[in-house]
């Protein structure tokens, strides 16, 4: 098992791209697919260069959602700047707004009350969920098979309810607020979640029986798209994508945050790097968030929600940086301040745009049937990636 | 006499009348109203999804909310084969020609419902931003807008069944502004 410094002291273990050759030779064709194409789960736009049916290079074209959403967060304050950042990365939007909570409790030095930590990492770990079930569900659109789409939804719909309860809304909650989270919990919280963890269990192993031992689906997903521990590492990959090829990077382990250290759970590592490895990964990952789950729901403890915070927050001048583990990978929040009510200049550093720059690389000598699974094993969610 | 009878409740709304004879009975209606009312059962909706709104369109695709079962489940991959385009998501000056383009390539008679906040006047993205485009209307004209952030499954279900009404009422985009221009 590596970790990720070690590698990072051996540069000469990252491989040459393979494929390689002369790019663009005679007998090549290029092909655009996007910025408006259902397998690209949004609007990426991917300049191929294909040789018969074999891929010699993908180029990833960013920018079609780009909404510039740090340039704005410039000009909001504190306190508002975090509603923003629900809608990049939206499948993980709780995890997300918790990350820019993190940075400016930092900042401020705000003790978080337990029962708002606790309230905090179940609802990551409800969204962690949610935003598995639905790439669990596009993979296999992506590969062919509509019948995921509708049992992932099904089960999703369960937790968008639970969301709706206690937040509001069902997608972009901006339920975390610096100090703690914006309201109690519902009275129904308690008894939904159960109810919902009774049926996931065994809907879970229906997904196994659906996907993960399906011949056709293995075909489609084993030895596609080989990413070794190395290249992992020196393209920045985080979340399930370099835990698929034996990297450990779970920023709840590595650098816990919340009551994580706490609980007791796996980092889920495979070893095999290829499509199916990524899959796995996210399957067992689930499993995990559930016993997370289990473990806080009759334990979340009395008490304030939320930490007494001033109504205007000024952070002291200096750089804070703050990291928490969404459904894709590390998420990571750079704030510079100078100590107005104003963030000087907010950074992202968004999981979905390292886990992209590798799709070149393993998309390369494969077939482009191949390229389809690798993004749907990748997870992408471009406003993520765009900002 | 015949027996009239509006079976209007009977199938779905059809536009005409049953007249009953001995040997079974007649249907009379305009042949504009009859060509409205099937266009408007089997609107296929173009797979158009820039951000957040698209998992929301995604939902109200699903089981629980089910559009299929007003005839939209049809969901195109091609601008060449759909009917109707939702633009669920922010739409930004790098995406717009992409959608004036997909509008043109789409064939008439053509639709288009915007989806949430962004695509109707550029929503939490109206101010300070350099990039978006304040409302999809600037590139193409809108038949239906949708309010929310994201809009639930349920209002984008009841914009769809809008936009079947102001199918069913037989008047296209321009004939409606010039009668509210009147008005």
């Amino acid at each position: 098992m590596y970790r990720q410094t070690e590698i990072l002291q051996d540069a000469t273990q990252v491989s040459p791209l393979n494929g390689g050759g002369d790019l663009e030779g005679a007998g090549d064709l290029i092909i655009n697919v996007g910025p408006q194409h259902p397998s690209t789960h949004g609007v990426l736009h991917l300049v191929i260069t294909l040789n018969g049916e074999t891929i010699k290079k993908v180029e990833p074209h960013l920018g079609y959602i780009h909404r510039s959403i740090e340039k704005m967060c410039e000009s909001l304050t504190f306190r508002q700047f975090i509603y923003v950042t629900s809608k990049m990365d939206y499948l993980s939007s709780h995890i997300n707004n918790h990350g820019c909570c993190l940075c400016v409790e930092k900042g401020l030095q705000i003790e978080v009350p337990e029962r708002a930590q606790v309230i905090r990492v179940l609802m990551d770990e409800l969204t962690r969920l949610a935003s598995h079930q639905l790439w669990w569900g596009a993979l296999g659109m992506d590969v062919g098979a509509l019948t995921p789409f509708f049992h992932a939804f099904r089960e999703r719909e369960l937790i968008n309810d639970i969301f709706e309860e206690t937040c509001g809304t069902r997608l972009t909650m901006n339920y975390m607020v610096p100090g703690g989270v914006m309201a109690d919990l519902h009275p129904n919280f308690q008894r939904r979640v159960h109810e919902f963890i009774k049926q996931f269990k065994l809907k879970i192993d229906e997904y196994d029986e659906l996907l993960t031992d399906n011949i056709i689906f293995k075909n489609r997903m084993q030895g596609v798209g080989v990413l070794s521990a190395a290249d992992a590492v020196s393209y920045g990959c985080t979340g399930p994508v370099a835990r698929g090829s034996n990297v450990v990077c779970d920023i709840r382990k590595l650098y816990p945050y919340e009551v994580y250290n706490k609980l007791q759970f796996d980092e889920v590592i495979e070893t095999g790097g290829d499509c199916y490895a990524r899959y796995m990964v996210r399957m067992k990952e689930m499993r995990q968030s559930l016993s997370i789950i289990e473990q806080l729901i009759d334990q979340v403890p009395e008490g304030e929600f939320q930490a007494k915070t001033k109504a205007v927050l000024k952070l002291p001048k200096g750089e804070y940086y703050s990291r928490v583990e969404t459904a894709r990978g590390e998420f990571g929040v750079y704030i510079v301040s100078e100590g107005g009510t104003t963030p000087y200049r907010i950074k992202f550093r968004s999981p979905g745009f390292s886990n992209l720059s590798a799709l070149d690389h393993m998309a390369r000598g494969g077939k482009i049937g191949d390229l389809i699974a690798i993004m749907g094993s990748l997870d992408l969610v471009i406003p993520d990636i765009d900002r | 006499m015949d027996e009239v009878k509006n079976i209007q409740t009977i199938a779905g709304g059809f536009p005409g009348d049953v007249h009953q004879t001995p040997t079974g009975g007649v249907l009379t209606s305009r042949l504009d109203d009859v060509i409205n009312w099937a266009r408007s059962n089997s609107l296929w909706p173009l797979v158009f999804g820039t951000s957040c709104c698209a998992i929301e369109m995604m939902s109200t695709a699903a089981a629980k909310y089910d559009w299929s079962r007003f005839g939209f489940e049809v969901a195109r991959a091609t601008p060449r084969q759909a009917d109707v385009i939702i633009i669920a998501g922010t739409i930004v000056n790098k995406m717009a020609p992409v959608l004036k383009r997909l509008y043109d390539q789409m064939a008439d008679p053509k639709y288009v419902v915007a989806m949430g906040a962004c695509a109707t006047s550029g929503g939490p993205f109206f101010y300070n931003t350099y990039s978006v485009v304040k409302g999809a209307d600037h590139v193409i004209p809108v038949d239906v807008y949708v309010a929310g952030c994201p809009p639930r499954p349920e209002a984008l279900l009841h914009a769809m069944i809008q936009l079947q009404e102001k199918i069913k009422s037989g008047m296209t985009r321009e004939q409606i502004r010039d009668e509210m221009k009147v008005a």
